[in-house]
């Protein structure tokens, strides 16, 4: 039986523009794959098209060889695809605990409870504790997420994500935006995610890319140009001509 | 991380279902202190207590759920309207009367909210606007059955549970609709406190990250919408059995208008704010409007640009906000 995301000649199109073009990527657990390329290679629409907010023109999307193709985007994260967005989305009026809850409630299959509170469930309550222990975030647990620093919301999000405890999680560009003294954050947290889920790293950010992916798929006008390991990819000469400019390698 | 999958044993104690329900208790003083203070004027408190309820169920809207509408009448006059002809023609019970109302308003908020909830903005706007016409037109039309321009005059209703008959001066009615305003208050506190009340929160924010946890936000904001109606349902029938007339005037597009500025001018999202603003709109609306009838909107005017620059956060914020001045300094 397969096992993590398989995806299959999953192509796109806005009319004539076809964005994604026969895309074969596979995703077993525990790998860390980066999906780098230059602006407008269509990695966000790939994200978008595995997330469901897009619908592919064809092709199919399995997850643990189910076919998730069909499912609507909330159905596909009840299936364990979750994701971070490029810009940082979160609820920025609520507090840090709160964004947490919010995640863990519905996965709970609690979040249309009406007759019931939505804080001081204990089961909730520990999960978040956990995750704020886990991102050191416990000392801002109670401040609104606007009035934290980038960084600090990006951790934020990251740990929102979790709070769904997905199969496949994809990071759109995690660091974008990040002040480069509080990348480091960003860096680690990656390293520590679970080493049972897999991730994809959608990133311009080649020195975290190397530090965190054991797998890069370099993708061109909608079609995957090379896959391999940061050594197979950086020793290639059109990505070194189109993407790298010749500086690693 | 790996310390996710195992939550340790939880010593934590659930909070109580109601929570903390002390500014419950001082509505429920201040209406007290009202009946006493303003004896003669216990038909104006009264018309200020249904609005409240009015405008509760248009926070639980565009407060908590960021959903801004201008025909949140039609949920309010299709609620008079249904509590009237069934006062006239079925029962003249009251509670059942209220009952009735909010079904009609939780339908009518069903039905319009599975169309306009699939749209946003400036098109949402307008067509909420256009639900409303469309069902004062409807009402105007079928004189047969709401008395058209006419109206529906002549609604009575029986005592409140068989021993509290309606009154002249009006005591009666407005200790009715007290108690409806307190249960409504209790009904929204525990809705705005649940797992569903946050989640609203979370649409308000941000309807796409919301999405990208699994919810179905187009269903949740159907389901508080509904649960909006019926409490501007109630509004509507209070309003009939009180006043015993429902004029084509509950689906004014002013109405509508008027609900947003009071929940605006208190703070939205805070349930409490919805009740300062109704209470500070009418009674402004009120005395400028004796004093200079033509021109008492430059009055309320004046107070929501004020407002709106100086307590971004509604007048509910102000004590807040005069603490943390009174810190600073």
């Amino acid at each position: 039986m397969a096992q993590g995301l398989a995806i299959n000649g999953l192509s796109k199109s806005f009319g004539g523009l076809q964005v994604a073009q026969n895309l074969n990527v596979s995703l077993p657990p525990g790998s860390r794959t980066a999906l780098i390329g230059p602006n407008g290679a269509g990695k966000t629409t790939f994200a978008n098209l595995i997330t469901g907010v897009l619908q592919p023109t064809s092709g199919s999307i399995l997850l643990d060889g189910k076919d998730i193709g069909n499912l609507s985007e909330a159905g596909r994260v009840r299936a364990g695809i979750a994701k971070t967005f490029q810009i940082t989305n979160l609820f920025r009026d609520l507090t840090v605990r709160e964004n947490l809850r919010l995640p863990i409630l519905e996965r709970k299959g609690l979040s249309s409870s009406i007759f019931s509170r939505a804080d001081g469930r204990p089961g909730v309550e520990d999960e978040i504790d956990q995750l704020l222990r886990s991102f050191n975030l416990s000392p801002l647990a109670d401040r609104q997420v606007r009035s934290l620093a980038y960084g600090h919301q990006r951790l934020v999000e990251l740990a929102l994500t979790l709070a769904l405890k997905p199969k496949i999680l994809i990071l759109d560009e995690p660091a974008a935006g990040v002040p480069s003294t509080e990348s480091h954050l960003i860096v680690e947290a990656i390293k520590r995610l679970p080493s049972d889920l897999s991730v994809l790293i959608i990133e311009h950010d080649m020195q975290l890319v190397f530090e965190v992916a054991d797998r890069i798929i370099v993708l061109v006008s909608g079609a995957v140009l090379i896959e391999g390991t940061a050594e197979e990819v950086t020793a290639d000469l059109r990505v070194r001509r189109l993407y790298l400019g010749g500086v690693h390698g | 991380m790996t310390d996710l999958v195992t939550p340790r044993v939880s010593t934590r104690r659930a909070i109580p279902l109601f929570g903390s329900l002390w500014p419950i208790a001082i509505v429920i003083l201040a209406a007290f202190a009202a009946f006493f203070l303003f004896p003669y004027d216990l038909a104006f408190l009264t018309r200020i207590v249904i609005m409240m309820v009015f405008v509760l169920s248009f926070d639980l809207i565009l407060g908590y759920a960021g959903i801004a509408t201008l025909g949140h009448a039609a949920m309010y006059g299709c609620g008079a309207y249904a509590a009237g002809l069934f006062a006239l023609h079925i029962s003249p019970d009251p509670l059942v009367g209220l009952l009735i109302g909010a079904t009609a308003g939780a339908l009518i908020g069903w039905a319009s909210g599975l169309v306009l909830l699939r749209t946003h903005g400036m098109t949402l706007l307008i067509i909420s606007i256009a639900v409303t016409m469309v069902l004062q037109e409807a009402a105007s039309k079928a004189r047969w059955l709401t008395g058209g321009a006419d109206g529906l005059p002549g609604i009575s209703v029986s005592p409140i549970l068989g021993f509290f008959e309606f009154d002249f001066v009006g005591q009666v009615a407005f200790i009715y609709s007290v108690c409806v305003l307190v249960a409504v208050l209790v009904l929204c506190h525990v809705l705005v406190s649940s797992p569903f009340g946050l989640a609203l929160r979370g649409i308000k924010n941000s309807a796409s990250r919301m999405r990208a946890i699994g919810t179905p936000v187009y269903r949740r904001k159907v389901t508080v919408y509904t649960i909006a109606g019926a409490i501007a349902g109630i509004a509507g029938a209070l309003a009939a059995q009180v006043t015993g007339l429902v004029g084509l005037e509950v689906f004014n597009f002013s109405l509508s208008a008027d609900v947003m500025v009071m929940l605006i001018l208190g703070g939205a999202g805070r349930l409490y704010g919805a009740l300062i603003g109704t209470l500070i709109f009418m009674t402004v609306h009120h005395v400028a409007a004796s004093i200079d009838p033509f021109n008492w909107l430059f009055v309320i005017g004046f107070m929501l640009l004020v407002v709106v620059f100086a307590l971004p956060d509604g007048l509910v914020s102000l004590p807040a906000r005069l603490v943390r001045f009174l810190r600073r300094a």
